[in-house]
This record gives structure tokens, sequence and C-alpha cells, in this order.
């Protein structure tokens, strides 16, 4: 298994101060961060974080303001250093590189999206596209043939001779996100990419990039602070909090087993039956008729289907057989479950 | 008691030696390196003497053909180019043309050479925080000290002409130019750069792709500032034997003709709204991509 982990973050910590190295055993002793601030001056960014992210995987990092996730994707290719800790990339270390081997690896492994965009005011759409080729030394008129198909994809045409200030935010992140793109790079960093925008194009923008991975499979590290957003697109989550990962797991895992209150909190304005999918309460009794479903239908689909032929439940299916039930009941108690603790996690499986 | 009423002094003597060794020594140094540092600028000299020359021996239709050119491509604007038209046919009309082509001679020169020096200074200073803390006070003392004090030791060193004169224009003058820059790559897009980072740019990459480009409207700021230092220097600059509008003005100072005074300081008025307008809409122009069409 340890073939397919494209990113391995290994026990990184971050300190930002006058004087970082001083700091860590403290840190590695359990000093709070508001007692490293308060009595000695540092800022905790980071605390002793692992993370494996497997190959064309969308691993999803999700914090509020402060919790270190900005800081956590720049160490990925190093625009932060760290204060201590080990970052594999295919199993080199991102840390030993020379700044020419950095410089190669930003232009040509890993490509980032940002939440402000970064995108350069004084160039066209396609001349900022093709940004990350011209800075690979492709000639400019290849540079523009290989990004006229991002274009295209990212749903931009008729917009290439237009300067970023003339697109509205979602199509300037559109031109971020095609410009990550045309680098072929095989991982994507992105930074709050669609935070900035607001919410229907920021659905729109989830969906394109969901639409994208589908093709694409690249191995996709995406920071949030929207907890919707990362139960959409990840396949795996991550939750940070004072710099540490508290949590991490599908979005089934973080809805159904919240690790601490932190995280329960989180997710208590949660659309469940957005998110979790019928197998996570299907269970087996032959006293339930009615509609058959698929296994990986959300429970909000399932409600409604149920609802409508008016049974007590439904027919689980996955590849053509029946792998279970599961009732109205059942379904409805999953959604309504607001704390950790009221039922045994049995229920659930 | 004495110490409270008067206040203690170096005594006269001492200070009397003091000021003669800066003297003699600078005198030594002007001795042994003088014609060196003469013949270093002799380039200047030939390029200011040709330019000049070929402004003078310009028939000047021709000359106003190319301003009027000039004047146009530059604003894109018909009334301005009219008026520049205008505006120099009065000044020939009303015998300050040489006079106007030897001023017009030495800004270009002075406004060539700070370029080529400024904005490479200016680049040094945004790149370190060092450079920036070391040639600041440089350039406080550059356009705060009174022109004739450098010109005392220019004149020693380069006599009286067209180089040291060209020199005292381009040390009043510079500071804009390297300021502008630096606060212009300073003040560019934390965030673009940061990308532009992240892509792999190398530092010639970031300057040249990003920073300069963004940075452009602050530099043409700073040439405009430069060309309107320049110009307010011209009269000085006669003082040391530089030709030009500023002779007459010498000239009306100590004859007390007010109206040769005013017609030759209208004329540096008129050349200075003409710069000033022209490099103004070029920096509007540059600043195109940042207005949105919607």
């Amino acid at each position: 298994m340890m073939s397919d982990v494209k990113v391995a973050i290994k026990n990184l910590y971050k300190i930002f101060g006058n004087n970082p190295s001083t700091m860590i055993d403290k840190v590695k002793d359990g000093i709070s961060k508001s007692d490293l601030l308060e009595n000695h001056g540092h800022v905790l960014g980071l605390d002793d974080v692992n993370l494996e992210v497997k190959e064309s995987q969308l691993q999803v990092v999700m914090g509020l303001s402060g919790s270190g996730k900005s800081t956590l994707i720049r160490h990925i290719n190093r625009l932060i250093e760290p204060t201590l800790g080990e970052i594999l990339v295919d199993g080199d270390d991102i840390l030993s590189m020379s700044v020419s081997e950095l410089r190669e690896f930003r232009r040509r492994k890993a490509s980032m999206v940002f939440q402000t965009f970064g995108l350069l005011p004084h160039r066209k759409v396609i001349e900022n596209i093709s940004y990350g080729l011209t800075i690979q030394g492709v000639t400019k008129q290849e540079a523009f043939e290989r990004s006229a198909q991002w274009i295209e994809s990212v749903g931009l045409n008729g917009f290439e001779n237009h300067y970023p200030a003339q697109l509205s935010g979602g199509m300037q992140q559109r031109v971020g996100l095609a410009r990550a793109l045309a680098t072929d790079a095989d991982i994507l960093l992105m930074d709050e990419a669609f935070s900035a925008l607001d919410p229907l194009i920021r659905s729109d923008m989830q969906d394109v990039l969901l639409a994208l991975q589908h093709k694409l499979h690249k191995t996709i590290i995406f920071i949030t602070h929207d907890l919707d957003e990362a139960l959409k697109l990840g396949d795996n989550i991550a939750i940070l909090r004072d710099g540490a990962v508290i949590q991490s797991g599908s979005a089934e895992d973080i809805i159904l087993k919240p690790a601490d209150d932190y995280v329960t909190d989180f997710i208590k304005d949660i659309n469940k039956a957005r998110v979790l999918k019928v197998s996570a309460v299907m269970a087996n009794t032959d006293t339930i008729m009615g509609p058959e479903i698929q296994e990986t239908t959300i429970i909000e689909d399932a409600l409604q289907t149920v609802s409508k032929s008016g049974s007590n439940g439904a027919i689980v299916m996955k590849n053509g057989e029946k792998v279970g039930t599961v009732s109205l009941t059942d379904m409805i108690l999953a959604i309504a479950r607001s704390s950790k603790n009221t039922d045994s996690d049995t229920v659930y499986r | 008691m004495s110490l409270f009423t008067e206040f203690p002094k170096m005594g006269r003597t001492d200070l009397r030696d003091f000021k003669k060794g800066i003297d003699e020594s600078f005198r030594d140094f002007t001795f042994n390196y003088g014609e060196a540092i003469e013949t270093f600028f002799d380039p200047l000299l030939f390029f200011l003497v040709w330019l000049e020359k070929l402004f003078l021996n310009t028939p000047w239709p021709i000359i106003i053909v190319i301003i009027a050119v000039l004047v146009y491509f530059g604003s894109r604007s018909i009334k301005l180019t009219i008026g520049a038209v205008l505006a120099f046919l009065v000044i020939g009309y009303l015998d300050m043309w040489d006079d106007t082509m030897a001023t017009l001679a030495i800004i270009s020169v002075a406004t060539i050479v700070c370029i080529s020096v400024g904005i490479p200074i200016g680049i040094l200073m945004a790149r370190s925080e060092r450079t920036q803390t070391l040639i600041t006070p440089i350039l406080d003392v550059m356009q705060t000290i009174p022109s004739f004090v450098y010109l005392i030791p220019v004149v020693m060193l380069l006599g009286i002409g067209k180089v040291p004169g060209l020199l005292a224009v381009c040390i009043y003058a510079i500071p804009p130019i390297v300021r502008l820059t630096n606060l212009g790559i300073r003040l560019v897009d934390k965030d673009v750069m940061e990308a532009s980072e992240a892509f792999g740019a190398s530092y010639r990459q970031k300057l040249l792709g990003v920073q300069i480009p963004l940075a452009l409207p602050n530099i043409f700021a700073g040439v405009n500032q430069t060309i309107m230092m320049a110009l307010s220097m011209v009269v000085i600059a006669s003082m040391i034997g530089v030709k030009g509008l500023g002779v007459p003005v010498l000239r009306a100072i100590s004859n007390q003709y007010l109206a040769l005074g005013v017609m030759n300081g209208l004329a540096i008025v008129v050349l200075a709204i003409l710069f000033d307008r022209v490099s103004q809409k070029i920096g509007k122009r540059l600043q195109a991509h940042t207005e949105s069409t919607k």
C-alpha cells in the first residue's frame, strides 16, 4: 500500500517567531498555543502533523481560520520552510531539494490555485493560463496551443483575450484553475480556492472541479473552512485545529464518528441527508418492502424515493443484487442525530 | 559659568585648519583624478554635444513635425498636439528657439542618464532591506541639500561646462525615479508574487515578468518627476556653463530685464507642461488592464 501514497507529511512542525528551533522541545512537550505565544512570543503554526495523501485522491484539509491549514499547504511546495519534519512526494524529500530542484518541482510536479486567484493583472486570460508553461521555457506559441484545451474544459471560451479585471470572481478562478492544470502537474494544491466566491458560483466551481477530477485523476490537496465543501469534494478529510490534525477520514467517518467535541460542533449544522449514503444506515431485515435503490444513494434522495412510494423502507442494491434493507425510521434517525453519544455505533455500522 | 552662556566651540585656528585640511585634500584629489574623471564622462559630453547640434541644425519645421508626432503618439490627444505646435511656434517667434533646443537636449540626456542609472538602483533597493536602508539617506541628502553646495565640488572636479551641469541636474533629478522604482516593485501584489513563486519562476522571470510590468505605472510617475526636477534645475545649471533657457533668465536677474526673464521662464514652463501631460497619458495607458470594460 505504501506505493500509492503520493504525498506523505511526517511529524511536521512549524513555529513562527524569532527563534523557532529553541521552542521545538517545548512544543513537543505539549505546550499550548496560547502559552507559547504569551510567555515565549512564538506562534505555533503546525503541531506534529502527519498526513498521507494517496495518488489520485482528493484530500481535503479543513479547519477554521488560524488553524494552520494555509500554512500546511504551503509546506508541500515549500513556499514556507518547516521548523521540523519531513515531506515526501513520490518518495522524494522536498526539504532536501536545492533551489533549482525545488524550482523544477514547482514547475512540473505541483501547481497551485489561490484563494485570491493570484492572476497576473497585466496579462490576458490566455497568457495567464499559459504562465506556468512559459515559466517552464515552452515557446509562447506552443504554450498557447496547449492552454487552449484548458480554456475549453474550464468553460472560458471566448474570454481568451480579456484581462482578469474584466472577469467576475468565478471566471477569474476558472483562469486560476486552468493555469494550474495547464502545467500537467500531478499534484494540485488548492488553497481555499473557492472561498472567495459567492455560494452559487462556489457550487458551480465545485462541480467543475469534480468533473475534471473524474477525467484527470490528479492528486489534489484542497484547503477549505467550509464543511459542506469538504464533504462534497473530499475522498478523505483531515480536520485541523490549532495546527494539529484532530481527525482524518472519509466524510461518513467524520459525520458518524466525530473524534471530539470540536468536530461535533463543526458538523452540528451540516445537512447530513446530503452526505450520508444509505449504506451507512443499512440493515438486513425481511420486514421491509419497498423500491430498490443503489447502495451509494444519499439519504436525501432515498427519502424522496421511499416517501413517494409510500413504503416503510427500501431494498438496497449493489451491482444488481440485494445487499440489505434500509428503513424509513433509521434514515430519519441518522440525519436527525445531533450529539456524539446518543446511540451506539453499531446501529450505523 | 561661561559654559552656560557660551557654547563650547572648536578653537578658531583648529577649525580653520580643519576646513583647510578638507579643502586641500579635495584639491589634491581633483588634481590627481580630475582628468581621469573628465575622460570618464567624455562619451556623455560627446552625446550631449551631438544631440544639441542635431536639434539646432535640423530645420525648425521638421523639429515641429517630429514634436507633433511624438506628442500625438504619447498622448493620443489632438488638442494637446495642437497646443504643443502652437507653443513651439510662439517660442520660435519670440526668438527663444535655439535656447529651447539646447534645454531640450540637456533634459533629454539627463533623463536618459537618470533612467538608466536610477531604475537599476531602484531594483536593487527593492531586492534587499539593507540596500534600501543604505541608499534612502543618500537620496534624502541629494534631494534636500541646496544645489549650490554640490555645485562647488562638481565645479572643482570638472570645471565649468556641460558635463558638470549635466551632473548637477542628474544629482537633483535622479531620486524620484529611484524611489518610485523601489516603491513600485515593493507594492506589487504579494499574492501575485506568491503565485509566480509557486509556479517556479526564477528571480529573473519574476522581475521581468511580474514586478517590472506591474511597477511600470509607478516607475513612469518617477520618470515624470525626474523630468520635472531636471527642468527646474535648468537655471542653476546655466550658472556653470550649460547653454539653454537658463542663460537669458540669469541675464534677466542680474540686469532686471523683466520681459526677458518672464518669457524664458514661461518657455521652461511650457516644456514642463508638455513633458508632464504626455508622460502622464502614457502612464495612464500602462494601467489600462486594471480597468474593466464591463
